[in-house]
């Protein structure tokens, strides 16, 4: 687990490509602290930084095949390194070293990009093929590791993060006001936008070919239903059960693998209690456990996480997020996710991993994924009890199943049956639209764009980023089970645009931690991808097939614990002692005229709403941190903090 | 000349829920919930400001769409409840 980046182009003086290359390493160092390197090529340049977890004598990057015939920058892990190496090295290759980076650069001789279908990893990774004058750059299936690009006149440019892109001359950091109105609609920009207008990230589980005339870019691997209807392979659901456990514990092994030790991480629910569960019972060391703690009773899991790790024998570790927490750490949260957020969440995921490395470890296990993969969220089921009341519109009745979805929401508690259907849709929303089951968060969320400035209004001219977003979807979706469409826009779209990213690696890597999340093992993805939805949401219950597969390894308790998402004080954090100087400074009229995406006069009345009291709704929360995260974007790639970025 | 009902409402709705921004205009008889102007808090927030500003108590049963969900629906449940104005028009 690394960071590198590198260019293929004529636009890069011989001269200026070595001080180049190494100031985009260092740009983004965090990701690597080991170790660093450059490769200067003929009209191609190569950096990384080294997080040393395999093969920690002989792995240095970038590494070439042949003095130099084929040469490689990777970030991240091929866990099956050790099975494919046996089987090139019984075809007749030769290895210098015991990496994984090699494994990739041997296959990919073999095989060329077909090679990718062979990986079982997350990874993103370029490599420089001499002879052909080609740069051919992949990035992992479900989008665990990052990879951006940009075009400069002729030559391309691409990086681990956009910090190392900022380096090139010419390459400036303006916000693309269609990806703010995507955050501020769907929490994350559709890839291949970014929040950065003219940088591109690479999609996942796509490769792109660079030649002297031109680029390609296409899928190797997408994630895919069978059509609603058809007989699936799982009928026994003991057997399917079976067959997940088994699969899951190879993931988990494979995932075992590092030259240093693995932790895990714990939030006490099922999923990361299940992977620290088999985690534990691989390894002969006491398995480490790291957790979050709220002093907030509402998002606090401590007791569940502590159950478990008595339950498991783990050494755990927690850190508590309390009042002014979140606030102090939050301009550098934003320095790391490179986009504006809608919520705090990646802010107490950021001192997590700081804890992780202060105790000394470099990889954790996580259990996320799972909830796209088994059908885990509380939308997969808020759809359900749409489409329900949609059959009997009128019904009184039916609305009340809304409120078992959400104990947690006390407002939703005391409303009346009339307006629980209203507020989900429930008999407004078309239960044929392909985005049916996202609707009623899309148009929660949207309503923050109320706080957008006229320019910027203007700017988007009536643009719709939930068109946009159903006109990506495949061909094949209409054929697919409604919670085979709601799953697919879960793991296409927000894992790797939120989840994995702004909540996943870059936390992590802010502190070159490298998280591994077996749930997303393509072997699994695809598993699960054949099941009956029954088999996965009964009912009202999430997961079911996973907690059968797994019953016989976690408490009573945590198994039957119903879902509670992970969560932090959203606008409360800014509150109180978490009014921090640049919070007033963020949100100020000035400021905020000066940024120009918001206006001023709204903000000021949520700003001094929210010192009066707690903002108590979605909207209100979304706008609060989407306008104040948009604002230290601004600052920190554009305006006076830029400085620091480069120089951090 | 006192302002009427529906001025008051619309008022609290623009400072409130819209935080001062005019620019969508809010028709009398818009949903609110459609129009995205309202969620499951700001209800109760109404809740509060008809009883304390029309001197009203509302009825958990009287809290449903068909009471509060457009300026219209409820100028008309307030001037019910109050006997001032009675008229969807007024």
């Amino acid at each position: 687990m690394c960071g590198f980046g590198g260019y293929f182009g004529a636009g890069v003086d011989p001269a200026d490509a070595g001080p180049l290359l190494k100031r985009m390493g260092s740009a983004i160092a965090h990701r690597g602290p080991d170790e660093s390197g450059i490769a200067v090529l003929h009209d191609a340049g190569l950096c990384h930084t080294r997080l040393s977890i395999v093969g920690l004598a002989d792995g240095q990057q970038p590494m070439s095949l042949d003095g130099g015939r084929l040469t490689i920058a990777f970030n991240g892990e091929i866990f099956n390194y050790v099975e494919l190496r046996e089987g090139l090295i019984a075809r007749g290759h030769v290895f210098r070293t015991s990496s994984d980076t090699e494994v990739i650069l041997h296959l990919f001789d073999e095989k060329g990009p077909d090679c990718l279908a062979d990986l079982n990893g997350d990874f993103a990774f370029a490599i420089w093929d001499a002879p052909r004058r080609r740069m051919f750059i992949a990035r992992d299936r479900m989008g665990v590791r990052p990879l951006f690009h940009t075009t400069v006149g002729n030559t391309l440019f691409f990086a681990s993060e956009v910090k190392a892109l900022l380096e090139v001359p010419g390459v400036e950091a303006e916000m693309d006001p269609i990806a703010l109105d995507q955050i501020f609609t769907l929490w994350a920009p559709i890839a291949p936008r970014t929040a950065f207008k003219g940088i591109e990230e690479l999609e996942p589980g796509h490769m792109m070919i660079v030649e002297e005339g031109g680029r390609t870019i296409r899928p190797y691997w997408s994630l895919s239903f069978p059509d609603s209807g058809e007989p699936s392979r799982h009928t026994d659901e003991r057997a399917a059960a079976e067959e997940l456990r088994a699969l899951l514990t190879d993931a988990t092994r494979l995932r075992m693998r590092a030259d240093v030790p693995v932790g895990s991480y714990l939030s006490g629910g099922l999923d990361s209690s299940v992977i620290s569960a088999l985690a534990s019972g691989m390894t002969p060391e006491t398995l480490r456990t790291f957790s979050v703690a709220f002093d907030s009773a509402e998002h606090d899991e401590s007791a569940f996480q502590n159950e478990v790790a008595a339950a498991l024998g783990t050494l755990h570790a927690t850190v508590r997020c309390g009042e002014g927490d979140i606030a102090a750490v939050f301009p550098d949260v934003i320095r790391f996710t490179e986009r504006p957020i809608l919520r705090t969440a990646p802010a107490p995921l950021f001192k997590l991993s700081a804890l992780v490395r202060e105790r000394g470890l470099k990889v954790v296990l996580t259990g996320e994924g799972a909830d796209e993969v088994f059908a885990g969220y509380d939308i997969f089921k808020e759809a359900r009890v749409r489409r329900f009341c949609a059959r009997q519109p009128g019904s009184r009745i039916r609305p009340h199943l809304f409120r078992k979805l959400y104990p947690y929401l006390p407002g939703l508690k005391q409303q009346s049956a009339e307006y629980l259907a209203a507020f989900f849709g429930a008999g407004a929303d078309l239960p044929e639209d392909p985005l049916f089951s996202h609707k009623p968060r899309i148009r929660a969320t949207g309503a923050a764009k109320l706080f957008f400035s006229g320019d910027l209004r203007e700017q988007l001219a009536g643009y719709d980023a939930a068109e946009d977003l159903a006109s990506c979807l495949p061909e094949t979706f209409s054929r697919w089970h409604p919670l085979h469409q709601a799953q697919y826009l879960e793991s296409r779209f927000l894992l790797p645009g939120y989840i994995l990213s702004s909540q996943g690696d870059r936390m992590a890597m802010a502190h070159g931690i490298e998280g591994r999340f077996p749930f997303l093992d393509h072997r699994l993805v695809e598993f699960a991808a054949t099941l009956p939805p029954e088999m996965k949401l009964k009912g009202l219950v999430e997961k079911h097939i996973l907690r059968e597969a797994t019953r016989d390894l976690l408490p009573e308790t945590i198994l039957r614990r119903t879902k509670q998402p992970y969560r932090a004080p959203d606008s409360q954090s800014f509150r109180g002692a978490g009014e921090k100087d640049y919070v007033r400074d963020a949100m100020s009229v000035e400021k905020l005229a000066a940024g120009g995406l918001f206006n001023p006069a709204s903000v000021s009345k949520l700003f001094a709403k929210s010192r009066q009291q707690p903002l108590s709704g979605f909207r209100d929360n979304a706008a609060f941190v989407g306008i104040l995260s948009s604002q230290l974007w601004l600052e920190t790639f554009t305006g006076s903090r830029r400085r620091t970025v480069r120089a951090a | 000349m006192a302002e009427s009902i529906k001025d008051q409402v619309r008022a609290f709705i623009i400072e409130n829920f819209l935080f001062g921004d005019t620019s969508a205009q809010i028709d009398d008889d818009a949903s609110l919930i459609e129009n995205d102007v309202i969620d499951s808090t700001g209800v109760l927030e109404l809740v509060a400001f008809i009883e304390e500003r029309f001197g009203v108590t509302m009825a958990d049963s009287e809290i449903v769409p068909a009471n509060l969900d457009s300026l219209d629906r409820i100028t008309a449940y307030v001037g019910s409840k109050t006997g001032k104005e009675t008229s969807l028009n007024a």
